[in-house]
């Protein structure tokens, strides 16, 4: 008898503060990111990334192997300029299923409208070389000799598969090598414009659409940019210059 | 006061629950075993896996050694583990093919053992069918090219029956009563005490030794996207294990009579996969290959640089198969060699806790 009687007033307590924060429009909301993968429209993820056949915007006909990518710094923006950062990073690969969605650790921000923005790789000051296990685990390290740190992006597939003579490609990004011990940063800050009007516990879509890697502002023609490209100087940085483009916001469900 | 009344009684109960225990002669309460965790792999990679329903106990790994150790564990007491991985050879196999109790060759190179515990995807055999440490140690026993036996109940009747072993496996595991997962659970203990992180590569990491300029040019290849690139596959600097535990087709063969991980997964895309060994240990674990094709680490070399097949499989890393490799100068090769061998750790062989009693 007493039991139920806590138990009952546990109970009345529980739902009277669930009325409180649904009054309250400083609720703390929780976000998770969940990204997803196309490539302009094709849905990729692990059941199809190497049995897919997809064509570039130069016409070369493409199997994929392999991509995993590293992003960091995520960072919502209300429209008073508040900003919520969340800590960690994500390193997704395509293959497992398992890696596309990024709960980060601390969360909970108002109810609001915001834009999202985050890292493409790491910035200077995260790109500590051998300081991320889970990192070094994964073998993601970039050569010191290049500058050190970690790999943004490692892309392996075949290209001209449609000919008898199909082709390795190895598109790495990563910090860019000026010259001999002298290296640019290569990070770039994806920001994304498109409203997230967060009331709830929220999952925010993010898009990557791959071709988008080959097509704008450089058409890339995998023929001369095939491999090596990780000690190419132009080549990371028309990378730098493409990745802005990939990301795209998706659908927004709490 | 109530509270206060009711604590101690708990407690009493508690003690006297406890103390009972103790004077019960089968509550004899393993050791827990400390991992002596090189310090380069506690900073640089993630937590080694051991799992939770089989903690290592300094009683379940020295059990665990006698039986890796023990003929018992075949058909007609002639062969044990350590018949095909042998200490002195980073308990790989110098043989291209082992022999079992049959004296019939297998199909595949036995496979070095160290460093299993940070296996992170936990897949074991060239072909990654075996999930678990615990799980692979059921193989060997039951198969007819090793170690023989028709089923694990003649192995299981031959242990409970020894003078000593019951005894051993009460001590480890609470139960004198010896099955199959009790013995493969010991095994896997003491494999997972296999560490190797004491080669010279490891000092130089560790800032007490330096390379020599040939080491370092031949680290330099092994790191360069433009001449070995061989990191994408065996591990760097910054990751210890100096491989990914990953499955690659490194264009060995243009069609495969062996399809490896194909067979496990049933994807024809994985076929002609194989798992991406060490390059720890080098000097002690030849020949080398899944089918121990080649004899000297030249001939491995020799391999990427002129020797890769095209095939509808091989890892778009192998970029240069077009023609035939990365074409890596004499010097090159030979450098690469060098560096090769500092990833060998002689102190792994004569360890006294990994040989026989
Ligand atoms: C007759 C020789 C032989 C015997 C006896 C033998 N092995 Fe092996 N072992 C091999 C071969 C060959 C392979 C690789 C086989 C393959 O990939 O198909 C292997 C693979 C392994 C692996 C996988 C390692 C990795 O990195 O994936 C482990 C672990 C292992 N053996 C443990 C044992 C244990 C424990 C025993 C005793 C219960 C044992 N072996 C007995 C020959 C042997
Ligand atoms: C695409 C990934 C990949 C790359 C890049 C790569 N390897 Fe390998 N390596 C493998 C795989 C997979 C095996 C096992 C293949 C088999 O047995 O079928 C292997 C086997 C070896 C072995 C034999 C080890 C043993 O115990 O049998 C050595 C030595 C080796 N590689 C050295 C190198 C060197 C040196 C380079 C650079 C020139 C290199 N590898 C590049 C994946 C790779």
């Amino acid at each position: 008898m007493k039991k139920t009687i806590a138990l009952l007033l546990l109970l009345a307590i529980t739902f009277s503060c669930n009325e409180d924060m649904d009054d309250n429009t400083t609720l703390s909301a929780s976000v998770n990111f969940k990204f997803t993968h196309n490539w302009n429209n094709t849905p990729i993820n692990s059941a199809n990334l190497d049995t897919e056949t997809v064509t570039n915007a130069n016409g070369e006909v493409i199997n994929m192997i392999r991509f995993r990518y590293l992003t960091s710094k995520f960072k919502l923006t209300n429209t008073a300029g508040d900003t919520y950062s969340f800590d960690g990073f994500k390193f997704t690969d395509l293959a497992q299923d398992d890696s596309y969605n990024f709960i980060p650790d601390i969360n909970g921000i108002p109810s609001g409208t915001y834009t999202l923005s985050f890292i493409w790789g790491f910035n200077e000051e995260d790109n500590i070389d051998g300081a991320y296990p889970t990192l070094n685990s994964a073998s993601w390290n970039w050569p010191e000799m290049l500058g050190g740190g970690y790999h943004f992006l490692q892309f392996d597939g075949m290209y001209n598969v449609d000919t008898p003579n199909p082709s390795p490609f190895n598109f790495h990004n990563g910090t860019a090598r000026v010259t001999d011990g002298l290296f640019e940063q290569n990070f770039a800050t994806i920001v994304l414009d498109t409203p997230i009007i967060i009331t709830n516990e929220a999952t925010i879509e993010v898009k990557m659409n791959i071709a988008e890697l080959f097509t704008n502002p450089n058409t890339w023609d995998l023929n001369v940019l095939d491999t090596p490209l990780m000690p190419n100087y132009d080549a990371q940085k028309m990378m730098q210059e493409n990745i802005l483009s990939v990301f795209s916001i998706g659908e927004i469900t709490q | 006061m109530k509270n206060w009344l009711t604590y101690s009684l708990l407690f009493i109960t508690l003690i006297s629950c406890s103390s009972e225990e103790n004077s019960e002669e089968n509550a004899y309460v393993p050791i827990p075993f400390q991992l002596e965790i090189p310090p380069l792999f506690e900073e640089k990679l993630i937590d080694p896996i051991i799992p939770v329903t089989n903690k290592l106990t300094v009683e379940g790994v020295a059990l665990g050694k006698r039986l890796f150790f023990d003929n018992i564990l075949s058909v007609n007491n002639t062969k044990a583990c350590a018949s095909c991985h042998s200490p002195q050879h980073a308990f790989a196999d110098p043989s291209q093919f082992s022999v079992g109790v049959t004296n019939i060759e297998g199909t595949r190179n036995s496979m070095p053992l160290f460093n299993l515990a940070w296996n992170f995807d936990d897949r074991y055999f060239w072909d990654g069918h075996a999930l678990g440490l615990e799980n692979q140690a059921l193989e060997p026993v039951v198969d007819a090219n090793e170690l023989g036996n028709d089923s694990w109940q003649p192995i299981e009747a031959k242990l409970n029956n020894h003078p000593e072993y019951p005894q051993l496996f009460k001590q480890a595991f609470g139960s004198s009563t010896i099955t199959k997962t009790l013995v493969t659970k010991a095994i896997a203990q003491f494999e997972r005490t296999l560490i190797s992180g004491n080669s010279k590569f490891d000092k130089f990491s560790n800032g007490e030794v330096a390379l020599t300029p040939q080491e370092q040019n031949g680290l330099d290849v092994f790191m360069d996207e433009t001449r070995g690139d061989c990191f994408h596959c065996h591990g760097n600097p910054n990751n210890p294990l100096w491989t990914d535990n990953k499955f690659h087709n490194n264009g060995l063969d243009a069609t495969f009579s062996d399809l490896g991980f194909g067979l496990v997964t049933g994807n024809p895309n994985d076929n002609g996969k194989f798992k991406s060994p060490s390059l720890r240990n080098l000097a002690y674990t030849a020949p080398f290959m899944h089918d121990g094709r080649f004899a000297t680490l030249d001939q491995v070399i020799e391999h990427y640089s002129t020797g890769l097949q095209a095939s509808s499989t091989i890892d778009p890393l192998m970029k240069k198969v077009a023609q035939g490799g990365v074409n890596l100068s004499e010097q090159d090769k030979a450098d690469l060699k060098a560096f090769l061998l500092t990833l060998s750790d002689p102190s792994f062989l004569n360890n006294q806790a990994f040989l026989p009693e």
